[in-house]
């Protein structure tokens, strides 16, 4: 995974609560088996919309959504967060991300900013006001700066080191086996397992 | 200080426990795969050059993008079908017990593991999907994980993750007749929020809770996640005991006393500290019905479409608009004047022979209203069995329903089986998002017992209103 230190990108105000991952991807796009080439599929139903924001030429290479309270809610489906890094969205700012998501994200490398209602409303206002105008991400100190602002935002610490360090968690579990095995040998015999 | 449910379940799992920042690693006792979130995480094994760790702890079904007709010839969307013959493939490279479309234990992923007698009580449970939460029911703690996860999972059978808050969830008293799990659960989620159970397992408790059916417990169970929490629980008691013992799968002989008093320790000390508590009188409830396009804004059946001009949250107003827009839906209209086209009754919300019987019961010697469509899609080929050899499958038939094949059909918009744009739904699914069940159809999530009052009608009803 690619190491996640700063961004700066055309932010893009998606003044929506509830954005589940339906919306994000429809079920239709979960038939592919790969891990790439979901751009085409995000917020498929409201890209059919010639007035949905992405539509307009300026959030073309926006990279940093700004999205309102319980983004990624819904299904745990990991496409949701391909689509948006295929997208070109290297962050996601919000006032709460459903938990899946935010897991789901931490392991792809997009970065779920979390801020207050307040901060998104101030964001929001921001970009509305300059549309096309770019923020910057910096998770390093975690700080969101948009024109002469800069504001906090929140992320698990543990998600935050991953995401600097550019690591993936199976190979840090692989150097654990040993403490596996061990548990392993406690199970109870009566474990079920799916093979008879 | 006691322990919780969830807590005890989580402390026998610990493999290393959290240092500072870093989450706890924890062992999954059961994976549960299926074909639409597991394709990458096979790849992401055989580029690593990795093994399935434990293959006899995974076991694999088909469910979300298969046929519910045909069943028996090759899929005929090519893309489906090359993801189907993905997870054959996969689970046969590397292993894995596969119940494919024609086994008679295929069928919806959170009704096949209970049914075998997989999901016990204590146990850590994990899928790539987020109704995991189902198997909760049984005193298990299960809950949805992405696809990297799931590769994780399968090369090591742990998962890190930091411990979850605890929410009490007590339904005090009795529900009245006639009012089920679902009901019950929608009302929860109407009154906590699509985001109150977040970073949260919610346990419920309480009278009403302790009388329901195990498959009452699973549909609760099941929809824990429409509030935002990762996983909901149910101390496993008398009821969960009998449900599990003799399945295939269930500890036998000495085994069953040795797991049996084990499970017996699982329940919540009483002195046990909750981070949170809701408190529901069951005796209040009544049939529930979902208006809008999340699972939280539901309304007794009784009411009316809110205007939401009198919501007072800004967010929310926006978002009743909204979904009033895409419901096509006006305020003030009474829910049980909302004309309905498609009635669909299963997935592993209420896709169990109890749902199944349920409905029949009230449908049983009528015939479906001209205006509308129902289809009736068993969790599994098991239930599915078993309903025929009940008599359900002609019930539905001679009513003018149609009877399917196993899988998650019209629960979401993958498989052949969609809503098409506008067309309006009565759902016993879980979710009513935009486009959830096919592009532009509507969905009003209900139990089976309205279903099927519906069905007869043409408009929600509920099974006192025939
Ligand atoms: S029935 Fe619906 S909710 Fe359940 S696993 Fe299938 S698609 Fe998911």
């Amino acid at each position: 995974m690619e190491a996640f230190i700063r961004h700066t990108g055309i932010g893009a105000p998606l003044r929506r609560g509830n954005v589940d991952t339906d919306q994000i991807i429809p079920a239709e796009y979960l038939k592919r088996i790969t891990r790439h080439g979901y751009e085409d599929a995000l917020f498929k139903a409201w890209r059919d919309d010639d007035a949905f924001l992405l539509n307009h030429p300026i959030y073309k290479n926006a990279t940093v959504l700004v999205a309102g309270p319980e983004f990624g809610t819904g299904s745990s489906r990991e496409h949701a967060v391909w689509a948006l890094m295929d997208y070109g969205f290297k962050a996601v700012i919000s006032p709460r991300f459903a938990d899946i998501f935010r897991g789901n994200s931490g392991k792809g490398g997009l970065l779920t900013a979390q801020v207050t209602d307040e901060v998104t409303e101030q964001l929001w206002q921001y970009l509305e006001a300059k549309p096309g105008a770019e923020i910057t991400v910096d998770l390093e100190s975690e700080q969101i700066t948009f024109g002469s602002n800069s504001v906090q935002f929140d992320i698990d610490p543990y998600v935050r080191w991953r995401l600097l360090e550019g690591l993936d968690d199976v190979g840090i579990t692989m150097q654990q086996l040993d403490k596996i095995s061990e548990f392993e040998q406690k199970r109870p015999s009566w474990s079920p397992k799916t093979t008879v | 200080m006691g322990l919780t449910l969830s807590q005890k379940v989580w402390n026998a799992h610990i493999v290393s426990a959290s240092e500072g920042n870093t989450p706890d690693l924890l062992y999954v006792d059961l994976h549960l795969v299926h074909e639409v979130t597991s394709p990458q995480a096979f790849d992401g094994l055989r580029a690593a050059g990795r093994k399935v760790r434990r293959p006899e702890l995974t076991v694999a079904t088909e469910d979300h993008n298969v046929p519910t007709l045909d069943i028996n010839k090759p899929i005929a969307d090519p893309i489906s079908r090359a993801q189907v013959e993905a997870l054959r493939t996969n689970c046969d490279e590397f292993g894995i017990t596969r119940y494919s479309l024609g086994n008679k234990e295929q069928g919806i992923v959170h009704v096949v593991g209970p049914q075998l007698g997989l999901t016990q009580p204590g146990m850590t449970i994990v899928c790539g999907d987020s109704h995991t939460s189902t198997h909760g029911a049984f005193g298990a703690l299960a809950f949805g994980i992405g696809t990297s996860e799931v590769e994780h999972v399968l090369a090591t059978q742990t998962l890190p993750l930091k411990m979850f808050k605890t929410m009490a969830i007590t339904v005090n008293n009795k529900l009245p007749e006639g009012v089920t799990a679902k009901d019950l659960i929608l009302t929860i989620i109407a009154k906590i929020g699509t985001g109150g159970g977040q970073g949260y397992v919610l346990e419920y408790r309480g009278e009403a809770v302790r009388s329901l059916s195990m498959e009452g417990r699973m549909t609760m169970c099941n929809m824990s996640i429409e509030a935002g929490a990762r996983a909901g629980m149910i101390a496993p008691d008398e009821t969960t005991f009998a449900y599990i013992k003799d399945k295939d799968l269930a500890p036998k002989g000495t085994d069953w006393d040795k797991a049996v008093a084990y499970w017996k320790t699982l329940p919540t000390d009483p002195d046990a500290v909750f981070d949170n508590e809701v408190i529901i009188d069951a005796s209040t409830l009544s049939p529930f019905v979902t208006w809008g396009t999340n699972p939280g804004q539901g309304l007794p059946l009784t009411g009316s479409v809110p205007n939401p001009k009198d919501i007072t949250d800004p967010g929310e107003r926006v978002a009743a608009e909204r979904a009033l827009e895409y419901m096509a839906l006006t305020p003030g209209t009474k829910l049980k004047d909302i004309e309905i086209d498609t009635v669909f009754l299963g997935s592993c919300t209420n896709g169990r022979i109890e749902d199944l019987r349920a409905a029949a019961a009230i449908i049983e010697g009528k015939q479906i209203a001209k205006t509308l469509k129902m289809i009736v899609v068993p969790g599994s080929a098991r239930v599915r069995l078993q309903a025929e050899s009940e008599g359900l499958d002609k019930v539905f038939l001679g009513a003018g329903a149609e009877w399917r094949s196993a899988g998650c059909s019209m629960c979401l918009g993958m498989n052949p089986d969609k809503l098409s744009k506008g067309e309006r739904a009565a759902s016993t699914s879980n979710r009513n998002f935009e486009g959830r069940q096919g592009p532009g159809g509507r969905t009003h999530l209900v139990s089976p017992q309205v279903a099927a009052a519906t069905a007869l009608v043409g408009h929600l009803a509920a099974p006192s209103d025939l």
